[in-house]
């Protein structure tokens, strides 16, 4: 009985201790947190490790869940920055504002969307207005492009994930059919598009190639064209899509909480730094074009 | 002392459940404030962050839900009765000893290693099998799911059939009756409350997974039409959306009106397995 009391009390202090021990780490704030997008998380996880490498007295924590999960975190002011891989919306803004935070927009890389075909498909080229159709619903069947007769099985992210929300709003302009499957994450899209002979599907460029340029097995890489005028563009050529002249490309960001200053600020001028956009090129994506650098400037983020 | 701590313990879990339930209701009322009920129970199309009208309807996610879940137990019922016959009244207590623990270990397997094996595995094999273009759909998650409440099904049957009395089985044997027309015609129906009940565990077990379905299932939003369709389950959907939505929108109420809903259906479920549990408690022997 004695012995059995011991026990039970000693299992409370221990769960007391725990819970402060939690309490404490929680209060040590010394790492840079970093959460959302998931098309990012890899590259700015590979930033932060090159930026810890020359600064060993920084500390960053990077994670995933989403680009909607980081703005979120942003908005409840329970990360640093967040990733995200599209613009924050009006609501979020107004969420945002609500509770005293004033959201700063940084791109920081640029990222092809690649449309990939199961390879055993001999389609090369589509149009914006091809895909759109095919993501709408309007186009069931490879047949009606050229394709052997075979009805299409159209992926797509969830709509946690900012590439979902991206490639609605720019490429497809509509709701996606009902048809879609909503796979849980981009290498889901790339695992089906491999295994099924009737597959397309989106992901970002960097996810299919790798530091060599070699494109993952058993997928075909689509050349988009703006429309049936324009001549198709393949986002496998770098040059293509840092110059805009493949239509699916879209800006990286990270959100701060005001304009950024002290250390976060120190990290991100590394990221944008030569040696910082040759992390993402080396990461698969693209580096900023003058474009946005002059607007960094302006915005007074780097000199 | 001891006692007062484990009386809270104690009730610790009742709170813990009303809690919930409270939240559910509390969150999931608001939803209808902005969604009538006919659209939320009736219309068959979901999708609250629509680019053109958000819609609210649940109609195909139940109907999912509840396809995956009876195709499991189509699969499940007879191999998990089947096994617990066996192990109870046919296989010679080393293989017993052997089973037991397997079908325990069966039951340890994280969900979402079982979802993984429905993408690698299951699905391009059902999709070889029946000629798809993909396999990612209602009876792989069915599968899995049959796969998931085998060991619970298993268990409570042979608990069930282990605890009709051993003179049942004399008098039945004694009168001439083969082993087999024993087990069919006086073991099996002596235990089937036991057996109904380890059903319905099995099947509530089976509505309320989310990781495995979410994994192998494909998540299409539309309403299937046979087994071969991609579904969205109700737990798929708010895994899905609860991630990412605005705090106290519509949206965000609505995944509550649609966790109060499955709740709901869990527990009548899990209730009637209950009282058909008591049930032959009162009336063993």
């Amino acid at each position: 009985m004695n012995f059995a009391k011991i026990k039970i009390v000693g299992a409370i202090a221990i769960s007391a201790l725990l819970v402060t021990a939690c309490g404490g780490s929680q209060k040590r704030q010394n790492a840079i947190q970093i959460s959302g997008s998931d098309s990012e998380v890899n590259m700015v996880q590979n930033l932060a490790e090159a930026y810890m490498k020359k600064s060993p007295e920084q500390s960053i924590a990077v994670t995933g869940g989403g680009s909607g999960t980081g703005i979120a975190a942003l908005i409840n002011q329970q990360t640093d920055i967040a990733n995200s891989s599209r613009m924050m919306n009006k609501t979020e803004y107004q969420q945002a504002r609500d509770q005293g935070v004033e959201p700063v927009a940084i791109p920081f890389a640029i990222d092809g969307l690649a449309v990939i075909i199961n390879h055993e498909l001999p389609i090369t080229e589509l149009t914006i207005d091809q895909i759109s159709q095919i993501y709408k619903g309007s186009i069931t069947n490879w047949s009606e492009l050229g394709g052997p007769d075979l009805p299409i099985t159209v992926y797509g992210r969830q709509s946690n994930s900012g590439t979902y929300v991206y490639f609605r709003d720019n490429v497809v302009k509509a709701d996606y059919t009902n048809n879609m499957r909503n796979m849980n994450g981009t290498a889901q899209i790339v695992e089906a598009v491999r295994s099924d002979n009737s597959a397309i599907g989106y992901v970002g460029i960097g996810y299919i190639v790798d530091k060599e340029g070699k494109v993952a097995d058993r997928l075909s890489v689509l050349n988009v064209a703006a429309d049936a005028d324009s001549p198709a563009y393949s986002p496998l050529n770098k040059e293509n899509v840092a110059s805009g002249l493949y239509p699916i490309s879209r800006a990286l960001y990270q959100f701060t909480n005001g304009m950024p200053e002290g250390r976060m600020l120190d990290f991100i001028r590394f990221e944008l730094s030569p040696e910082g956009q040759q992390v993402v090129v080396n990461a698969g994506y693209y580096p900023l074009g003058q474009s946005y650098m002059d607007e960094l400037k302006e915005m007074g983020i780097i000199e | 002392m001891v006692r007062g701590v484990l009386f809270l313990a104690g009730m610790s879990v009742i709170v813990v459940l009303g809690g919930i339930f409270a939240m559910l209701f509390y969150y999931g009322m608001h939803a209808f404030s902005d969604i009538s009920l006919s659209e939320f129970f009736l219309s068959t199309s979901w999708n609250p962050s629509a680019y053109g009208e958000p819609t609210y309807g649940i109609l195909s996610m139940v109907v999912s839900t509840l396809f995956v879940s009876v195709g499991a137990m189509v699969i499940a019922i007879p191999i998990g009765v089947g096994a617990a016959a066996y192990i109870s009244e046919i296989a010679k207590p080393a293989v017993r000893e052997t089973l037991k623990p397997v079908i325990e270990i069966l039951a340890s397997i994280p969900s979402v290693v079982v979802g993984f094996f429905g993408i690698v595995f299951l699905g391009p094999l059902i999709a070889d099998t029946f000629g798809l273009s993909s396999g990612l759909n209602a009876i792989n998650g069915s599968f899995l799911l049959a796969f998931m409440s085998l060991p619970t099904i298993i268990s409570v049957s042979e608990d069930a059939i282990h605890s009709v009395p051993e003179e049942y089985k004399a008098a039945s044997m004694a009168l001439g009756a083969t082993k087999w027309y024993t087990l069919v015609k006086v073991i099996l129906p002596a235990a089937s409350s036991g057996i109904i009940a380890s059903i319905m565990l099995g099947f509530g077990r089976a509505i309320g997974e989310t990781m495995t379905v979410l994994m192998a299932t494909g998540n299409a939003l539309r309403m299937p039409g046979n087994l071969f369709d991609s579904v969205r389950t109700m737990t798929a959907n708010i895994a899905i959306e609860l991630g990412e939505v605005p705090f106290n929108t519509t949206h965000y109420y609505s995944l509550f009106a649609v966790g109060l809903m499955l709740f709901l259906m869990t527990m009548l479920v899990n209730l009637a397995a209950e009282r058909i549990t008591q049930h032959i408690g009162r009336h063993k022997l």
